[in-house]
């Protein structure tokens, strides 16, 4: 378990990790301090001097006593007094409901959702928590009702069987359908999406393709062969990182188009008058930009690069010939 | 300092937790070591200890004991602090483990951490593995997530301004919020709007500024029955009767149109394209989406539709 280290632990946060720890112990009987420190995400130095607190608890009245007695002597922790300890604290109720919206969201996934494991889980978890547990009733995730069950399933499957798939899939920026075979990785899903994480073997390279694009998936009679050094994606470090050496896009948007802000990675967003946004972001390929651009109409404008604003008039120019003679009709 | 202090608060709550009956002020002061000899420093010192304890979800009680003559003194109850116990199977552990992990990064990460190092604590083992190849998140980008779930979780009425779709100033808006839904990857808010008396959905992203609270803790009443998650889905689909249009689109292209056809056959009179009919719902929506094709594809049918998407491409020639 990794904490972010960048905060320093309060004093209560470390009360809460002390309340914890001798019924860690407890519970387990006993227990190793390097199996125990990594469980707290702290270092066994840290867990060390966790412990000599603990063992220093002093009552003074009406005797003086000490009402927890613990070792660790050959790096196995023994409690042997804990003076109603030895059970957690309960859950509060951002706890519960965190476990319990996390849950149910896996619920929504196919993938899981037809175990019984979790509806058992949310039912344990529900008593353990008790009252706690209600306010989880007011928070709902529906995730990605776009893309269908069934390819879903389909990508699980060749994920639990580690076969290598072909797939048709559509690249909206370029309105192209692809071929492919690819190697499966992972099932992502994030910011309400799915996402197959794989060996793209016409790439060479690991590729999120989204399930709601993938026109149809074939699994093949082939194990999945992933290269030792395919990179995992950094779920958590944002799915799309755009490259210093990407084109640096410039864009107006109006009060209808400020919803681009929203749906695209942004470097920049600063208010203009009139509830104008201006926004810059940087991508690989300006094809979308200009498919975008053509969306957006008079609600919004490619300010830079100037020749990809030639481009979008260009598009446009050409559309509107198709319409009965073009532009001069006007 | 901060040291003193964990020590302190550590030994009040053993103390608490071991008594068997209420603990006057004074009786507390002469059992728990750090606190200073003056009582009133420490009368102050205490009172910000209780409300620290109260926060982590301590259940400290207040309380005479029965037929004595003593102030009100204070206990935890061990039956109101503890756990109760809970096993999990290695396949429940695991869903757990994947479970908290959803909100890695996210507003929840805390608490959803501080939930396992207590059921860990309990004895269970959450395995971090868990369920090879899936990873869920869910992300919380938005400001305004923290004060509206805190509303939500408190009951507490809120007042934001809000930046409604296509306006260009915002308006201050007045809610009991009544819940907040995740719908593909955004956040909504749903409750009942004070001014207009009636429920309203609001984006959380389209919040602007800060959610001040304008009510205490239990003020709000959710109605039974209320489903949040239903409204969100109403309020974003909308359920318009579907339409059909006639699209000409070039051999080869518009994939993404395509992929909603109805029928498709080659158009007779311009070789290299074709006849495709569509059922679409939104007309703003689908001209700017058949715009996005531009050279590509011509509306032919009906009219408006046609109309909306000679509007959207004259406004990208300007």
């Amino acid at each position: 378990m990794s904490t972010d280290a960048s905060a320093r632990p309060t004093a209560t946060d470390r009360l809460q990790r002390l309340l914890a720890l001798v019924p860690y112990v407890v519970s387990r009987n006993a227990v190793g301090m390097a199996e125990t420190a990594a469980a707290f995400g702290i270092t066994e130095q840290e867990l060390v001097d966790d412990l000599n607190m603990l063992w220093c608890v002093e009552l003074r009245s009406p005797d003086p006593y000490c009402p927890i007695d613990l070792s660790y002597e050959g790096g196995e922790i023994v409690v042997s007094e804990a003076e109603a300890m030895d059970r957690p604290l309960r859950l509060g109720v951002d706890e519960a409901c965190a476990l319990l919206v996390g849950l149910r969201m896996l619920a929504e996934l196919p993938s899981i959702g037809d175990g019984s494991a979790l509806s058992r889980t949310i039912a344990k978890l529900e008593a353990a928590a008790g009252s706690a547990a209600s306010p989880s009733a007011q928070v709902a995730v529906q995730v990605d009702h776009l893309t269908g069950a069934s390819m879903t399933a389909q990508v699980t499957d060749a994920l639990s069987q580690g076969r290598r798939v072909h797939i048709s899939y559509y690249v909206p920026g370029r309105d192209e359908a692809t071929e492919r075979d690819v190697d499966p990785m992972r099932l992502l899903v994030v910011e309400g999406r799915s996402y197959l994480e794989g060996w793209c073997r016409s790439a060479g390279a690991v590729r999120l393709f989204r399930l709601d694009r993938m026109l149809a998936l074939q699994i093949l009679d082939v194990a999945a062969e992933v290269p030792a050094g395919a990179q995992p994606v950094d779920v958590d470090g944002g799915l799309f990182r755009p490259s210093p050496q990407d084109v640096l896009v410039q864009l107006e948007l109006g009060p209808g188009g400020r919803w681009v802000a929203e749906y695209y990675p942004c470097e920049q967003v600063t208010e203009l008058p009139d509830g104008w946004l201006g926004i810059t972001l940087r991508t690989p390929d300006t094809q979308w930009v200009r498919r975008l651009a053509l969306r957006l109409g008079e609600d919004g404008r490619v300010v830079s690069p100037p020749e990809l604003a030639v481009r979008v008039r260009d598009d446009a120019g050409a559309a509107l010939a198709n319409y009965a003679g073009g532009p001069q009709l006007r | 300092m901060s040291r003193r202090k964990t020590e302190r608060l550590l030994s009040l709550v053993v103390c608490l937790l071991s008594a068997r009956r209420y603990l006057t002020a004074a009786q507390i002061r002469d059992a728990v070591p750090g606190y200073p000899d003056s009582f009133e420093a420490f009368k102050r010192m205490f009172e910000r200890d209780k409300d620290e304890l109260r926060e982590l979800g301590i259940p400290l009680e207040t309380g005479i004991n029965p037929g004595s003559e003593e102030e009100s003194g204070y206990r935890i109850s061990r039956q109101a602090y503890e756990l109760p116990e809970i096993r999990l199977e290695p396949d429940e552990a695991a869903v757990l483990g994947l479970a908290a992990r959803v909100w890695r990064r996210a507003e929840l990460a805390g608490a959803a951490e501080g939930a396992l190092l207590k059921l860990r604590a309990a004895g269970i083992e959450a395995e971090d593995m868990s369920q090879p190849g899936i990873e869920p998140r869910l992300q919380t980008g938005e400001a305004a997530f923290g004060p509206l779930w805190e509303a939500v979780r408190d009951r507490r009425p809120v007042t934001f301004g809000y930046l409604a779709a296509g306006r260009s100033t915002p308006q201050q808006r007045k809610l009991e919020p009544w819940g907040v839904v995740n719908r593909r990857g955004r956040w909504y808010v749903v409750g009942l709007d004070r001014d207009r008396g009636e429920q309203r959905v609001f984006r959380l992203s389209r919040v602007f500024g800060k959610v001040a609270f304008t009510g205490p803790p239990g003020s709000v009443t959710v109605p039974p029955g209320t489903d949040v998650r239903g409204a969100v889905r109403a309020w974003d689909t909308g359920t318009p009767a579907p339409r059909a249009c006639l699209l000409r689109i070039r051999a080869g292209a518009g994939h993404g149109l395509r992929r909603h056809a109805l029928g498709s056959r080659p158009d007779p009179g311009h070789p290299g394209w074709e006849l495709v009919e569509v059922s679409y719902t939104d007309t703003g929506w689908w001209s700017e989406h058949i715009a996005s094709f531009g050279a590509d594809v011509v509306v032919l049918e009906p009219t408006d539709l046609r109309d909306a998407v000679i509007g959207r491409l004259k406004g990208a020639l300007a």
